[in-house]
């Protein structure tokens, strides 16, 4: 039995956080990748005992939970640092360890030659760390303290190249627009704490479920906040603003934070509290909504991007858009699914790019690569099998399964059902469409830079195993027209913990249907992506060049302009009103007194003249004057 | 008598710091009078644990309800003014929090006070008496004496050993909260008087005064008296505008003792005096008084985010984070006093280590102008690390002890005020624009000077190193915090709601807290415990 040392799993990381904090500075390269990666080598090695133990022998209800100890008690507000093992955080931590293991491998080699070596790994620790609380946390106070400890340490990461301003910039943005959502997350739970009396989630969802109405104000505005919290983690409209400029931080960062977990926490936390979500339709709604809307307004901006960091992080958006809209429909598990796919082809895409990156000594441009495909064959069918797997690709990749899963449960999904679908299903064109833009323009044509360097065995061992699993890690949900034994097995495992989809599945003749348009849709996208970049380029420059086009690039490019509304509307009249009132508008009050009492001072101080002519003539005066007061006015 | 000790050894150990300098010479830097302050304060350290070990074998735990020692001798028996100090849980957080900043400040000052060291250090420690004096003085004319008495050490402090407006800022200091508390001196006789008319017994016994009978009115008056006095020391706005000048202008220990005590009597003046003293007066200004607390919030940080002077910025975090002590004490309830405790505290601690690095900034580079320092982690890694926490602790993460205190006060404010709750929360997102800030101007960024400075001394990390076992600790695992404050703060609730309910008995109903207010004792639970805090009047100990 391995569950009681489940408690294991997030210390160790933070025992290697610790050590490397105290210790690293006086630590060689060598001892400080040995404490970083082992620490989360063997969170993921306990993991996978656990997970074995977890499904060999289930706990009674598949749960476990572990109280660690009492953190506050103050007059019923008594969260304890409690963990909640179920199949959905099971899943969470398994991603979160094995995928968190490789990309410290791979940095182990990546960041060889950087100064802040022991820094790093002391920060990536603390980040799954913090991960880990997060998806175990039984409580919602414990859950946010995760919560902001990821936020942590994505600030710290992007910031982690410190002597350049603008990584600082991109990193406070980072912080700042999150704690946007966390602030909404924190009023979520004082209301939650004040209404139902606890912050035990599955306690306050049952309470929840017993005193609310469903559809009333406060599961809707409990809800609402909650949402709040997701979207500025998870980078969904109006709060993904950040998640673009994050690409300053080192590129497994990129792969690990930005991409494969901490991003997803907001999906996780709506999953988490499913009841809550259940309860308050209209939020549901709007959860899906939002999906959809950041799904195609990141597919267009990931279209025309120049960095490749950039549009993988338009493209990370957007896919966490497809989880949301699967959240937004209640496909639970279909959102946790694509989940762990994204986060194996998206973190092998970021790796990928990595390597190319280093290889080319730090360029970023994708305009100034090209034809890298003989120069660096492993970095690139590693990065074709994270490309297909994004794209889709039908039967052979992850991402075809988890995306078809979604598409089918929103065409279901009642009267907003085609209109979420439709969009998803843009979406996915889009995909393709900028994914293989960026595989052509990067691996193909003629070749413009001379690689440096390749990935090592440190680089290649991650890239290989997460390829393998973009491609094969669908194979665990097959969809239920294959007709094959095992078919949905992922979503049946997390049927213990998750309710089932709130619609019911197409039937199998509409689901085939509803794939085979996925099919073509992804199909299509690539050839279009192979035409306008790879056989006739000069189309596409056509196209950017027309009027049309110019604006829309441009549009694009600058995110839609949220940046450059909320610098003109936010940030910039807070600098001016901090600027113009450093020295305090209030004291001026304080001097202004100060001042009439220093004129009255020296007033009275000049009839000090030290003349007793003059002081003779003013007490004269002042007798006439007392005298003559003292006879007329009575 | 431990009572007396605790307030003595300063007092004593002030005096012979000075006379031994004086005779020293002053030839070895003054390290005798630096030894014998740290030694009168490890005396009080000494004595507190002796205190805490033995809270259960004392002849009156129980009978005094949450106190666990007292101190009662006539004084001047003619005005019914007594020598009358006491001990609950919170006093003795708040003792144990003035003695462990004291040793700090010692420390601190080892290296960057040179002149005059034995004046220096007998300031410092009268100042620090005077303040364990108010925490633990239950006559209010001994408790007026005690708060007059940490002013003048405090302004010699700021005026002889600050920095270069130190005269102009060690005087508006003197004048902001000599005027604050000469109003509360009225109101203290303005009590004084109306109990004496009711009852025939002229007293400023603390216990007699509670439940005095007035008029609203009156009793409205009174409350903002002293509600003017504590509000000058928190600060609120708008008379915060001390407070910037006479932190930056500090020395290094100044600004401690300043940030971690002396805004803390105001805190702790509001949780044992005004509210126990005027429960319903200060139940129905409640709204503005916790307006006012946001207001301080989000002032205090747009304040802190403008500024260019690294002392003023952490001065003016202050600001922002004594509002939320004025909203959690006048949400009034036991989420949200906990959370009052807790700020004390963990403010102390993560303020005052700012307030240190600060100064051991300045020590190196002689400047406190952000605009010259930057990238100041490539050569003071550790310097950077030890900033980087307390930073976080400043913008309330999680795992540090200033989460657990933000989040009980807004969690109890959210009971009491949702409203207000919520505005003030939004002194989450603005704390970390300025704290991130701080950070990317002095630590991050481009090098601006090529400044070559060393990295803290042994001495300075072991300071560093204790502040941030503390913090973590306090975040982590603040039961022991909350355990040992929580049947005073259950006193404290007591004695409040009792008066409401024994006034909306007498059937005075203009004196009842307005049923919209009623919410506001609603968790002063339990039987009525000021009885028997009465009734030991003349008990000695």
């Amino acid at each position: 039995m391995m569950l009681p040392y489940l408690w294991l799993i997030p210390a160790l990381p933070f025992a290697g956080f610790l050590v490397l904090s105290v210790l690293g500075r006086r630590m060689g390269n060598g001892p400080a990748a040995a404490v970083g990666v082992g620490s989360v080598g063997l969170s993921a090695l306990v993991a996978i005992l656990v997970a074995s133990s977890f499904i060999n022998a289930p706990p009674p209800a598949h749960v476990y939970t572990q109280t660690l100890w009492r953190w506050i008690s103050v007059g019923g507000f008594a969260p304890g640092v409690m963990l909640y093992l179920d199949s959905l955080s099971l899943i969470m931590v398994l991603v979160v360890t094995v995928v968190g293991f490789l990309i410290h491998l791979y940095s182990a080699e990546f960041m060889a030659a950087d100064d802040g070596y022991s820094r790093f790994f002391a920060y990536m620790n603390l980040f799954v760390g913090s991960m880990l609380v997060l998806v175990l946390a039984g409580n919602l106070l414990f859950l946010y303290l995760g919560w902001e400890g990821v936020g942590l340490c994505s600030y710290l990461l992007i910031g982690f190249w410190y002597r350049e301003p603008e990584n600082g910039a991109a990193a406070i943005k980072a912080f700042v627009v999150t704690r946007v959502g966390d602030t909404a997350l924190a009023i979520g739970l004082f209301l939650i704490f004040i209404n139902l009396g606890t912050l035990d989630i599955q306690r306050m969802m049952n309470l929840a479920a017993l005193h609310w109405r469903p559809g009333g104000a406060l599961p809707t505005i409990a809800a609402a906040l909650l949402l709040g919290g997701a979207i500025g983690k998870s980078a969904q409209l109006p709060l993904q603003t950040w998640l673009p400029d994050a690409m300053a931080g080192p590129t497994p960062v990129s792969a690990l934070i930005h991409a494969a977990t901490m991003v997803t926490a907001g999906v996780y936390l709506i999953a988490r509290t499913n009841v809550l979500f259940t309860m308050a339709p209209a939020v549901q709604i709007a959860v899906a909504v939002i999906g959809a809307a950041t799904l195609l307004v990141s597919g267009m901006s990931a279209l025309v991007q120049h960095d490749i960091k950039r549009v993988l992080a338009y493209s990370t958006i957007s896919q966490i858009g497809y989880m949301f809209v699967a959240l937004g429909v209640g496909a639970w598990s279909a959102a946790i699914f694509h989940f762990m796919t994204h986060a194996f082809f998206k973190a092998l895409l970021f790796l990928g790019a990595g390597a190319v990156i280093a290889g080319l000594g730090g360029e970023h441009d994708i305009f100034r690569m090209g034809g890298l495909r003989r120069q660096m064959p492993l970095a690139f069918w590693c990065f074709l099998a994270g490309a297909c797997s994004l794209s889709a690709l039908p039967l052979v990749t992850a991402g075809f399964y988890s995306k078809g899963l979604i598409l089918s449960s929103a065409w279901e999904a009642g009267r907003a059902g085609f209109w979420l679908w439709a969009a998803a299903i843009a979406g996915a064109l889009l995909t393709s469409i900028y994914t293989f833009r960026l595989v052509f323009i990067v691996f193909f044509g003629e070749a413009k830079a001379k690689i440096s360097k390749k990935p090592g065995p440190r680089a290649a061992i991650p890239l290989v195993i997460l390829a393998f699993l973009s491609v094969a890690g669908g194979f665990v949900n097959f969809p239920a027209f294959f007709g094959i034994k095992g078919s949905m097995f992922f979503s049946r495992f997390l049927a213990s913990a998750l309710p089932s989809a709130t619609y019911a599945a197409p039937l199998p003749e509409t689901d085939l249907l509803l794939e085979a348009v996925a099919a073509i849709v992804s199909l299509a996208g690539i050839y279009v992506a192979y035409f306008f970049f790879l056989s006739s380029p000069e189309y596409s420059r056509e196209m950017a060049g027309t009027a049309i086009g110019k604006v829309l690039k441009r549009f694009w490019f600058e995110d839609w302009g949220f940046d450059w509304l909320y610098e003109k509307t936010l940030a910039a009249p807070y600098r001016w009103l901090a600027r113009t009132n450093r020295n305090d508008a209030v004291d001026l009050f304080y001097s202004f007194i100060a001042k009439v009492n220093m004129f009255f001072h020296y007033g009275l101080s000049l009839s000090q003249t030290g003349k007793v002519r003059f002081y003779a003539a003013v007490i004269a005066l002042g007798a006439v004057v007392t005298i003559t007061i003292a006879v007329f006015a009575r | 008598m431990e009572l007396l000790w605790l307030i003595i050894a300063p007092f004593a150990g002030g005096v012979i710091a000075w006379l031994i300098d004086r005779i020293d010479g002053g030839d070895r830097r003054g390290l005798p009078a630096r030894w014998v302050s740290l030694l009168a304060l490890v005396f009080d350290l000494a004595l507190l644990a002796a205190i805490w070990a033995g809270r259960h074998a004392g002849t009156g735990v129980g009978k005094y309800g949450a106190w666990f020692l007292q101190l009662k001798a006539g004084w001047i028996p003619e005005i019914g003014a007594s020598f009358h100090l006491a001990m609950d849980g919170l006093s003795f957080l708040l003792v144990f929090l003035t003695v462990f900043l004291g040793i700090v400040s010692v420390a601190v000052s080892w290296n960057e006070i040179k002149d005059r060291v034995g004046f220096f250090h007998f300031n410092l420690l009268w100042c620090l008496a005077g303040v364990i004096g108010v925490f633990l003085a239950l006559d209010l004319f001994l408790f007026y004496f005690f708060w007059e008495m940490m002013l003048v050490p405090m302004y010699f402090l700021i005026a002889v050993w600050g920095h270069e407006r130190r005269r102009y800022a060690a005087m508006k200091f003197f004048i902001f909260t000599q005027l604050g508390g000469l109003v509360m001196l009225m109101a203290i006789l303005g009590l004084y008087f109306i109990h004496g008319a009711q009852t025939g017994v002229y007293t400023f016994d603390y216990f007699s005064l509670i439940g005095t009978r007035m008029s609203a009115a009156a009793a409205f008056w009174l409350m903002l008296g002293f509600f003017t006095a504590f509000a000058v020391k928190l600060p609120a706005v708008p008379v915060h505008s001390w407070l910037p000048d006479a932190h930056t202008e500090a020395p290094t220990a100044g600004s401690v003792i300043l940030a971690g005590l002396l805004l803390k009597t105001g805190a702790y003046g509001l949780l044992r005096f005004l509210v126990p003293l005027f429960p319903a007066a200060s139940a129905s200004f409640a709204p503005v008084a916790m307006a006012i607390g946001v207001a301080g919030i989000l002032y205090g940080a747009i304040l802190a985010f403008g500024q260019t002077d690294l002392k003023k910025l952490i001065a003016d975090t202050s600001i922002s984070h004594m509002g939320f002590i004025l909203i959690g004490v006048f949400a009034w309830n036991s989420l949200a006093l906990q959370g009052v405790v807790m700020q004390i505290i963990c403010h102390a601690i993560s303020t005052g280590m700012l307030f240190i690095l600060a100064g051991a900034l300045q020590e190196r580079i002689h400047t406190r102008d952000m605009g010259l320092m930057g990238r100041l982690w490539e050569k003071v890694p550790v310097m950077g690390g030890v900033g980087m926490v307390f930073a976080l602790a400043s913008l309330g993460l999680p795992g540090l002890g200033n989460f657990v205190a933000e989040f009980l006060i807004l969690l109890g404010a959210f009971k009491a005020n949702p409203a207000m709750s919520v505005l003030a929360a939004l002194g989450l997102i603005v704390s970390t624009v300025y704290a991130l800030r701080m950070m990317q101007h002095v630590f991050h960024g481009e090098e601006r000077r090529g400044w070559s400075l060393p990295d803290l001394s042994a001495r300075e990390k072991g300071v560093a190193a204790a502040m941030i076992i503390l913090i973590v600790w306090l975040g982590l695992f603040p039961q022991p915090v909350i355990d040992a404050a929580s049947p005073a703060l259950q006193g404290l609730e007591a004695i409040a709601g009792s008066q409401v309910k024994i006034i909306s008995v007498a059937g005075l109903g203009r004196m009842t807290a307005p049923p919209a207010q009623a919410s506001f004792y609603r968790t002063a639970s339990g039987p009525l415990k000021s009885g028997a805090l009465k009734g030991d009047k003349n008990e000695r100990r």
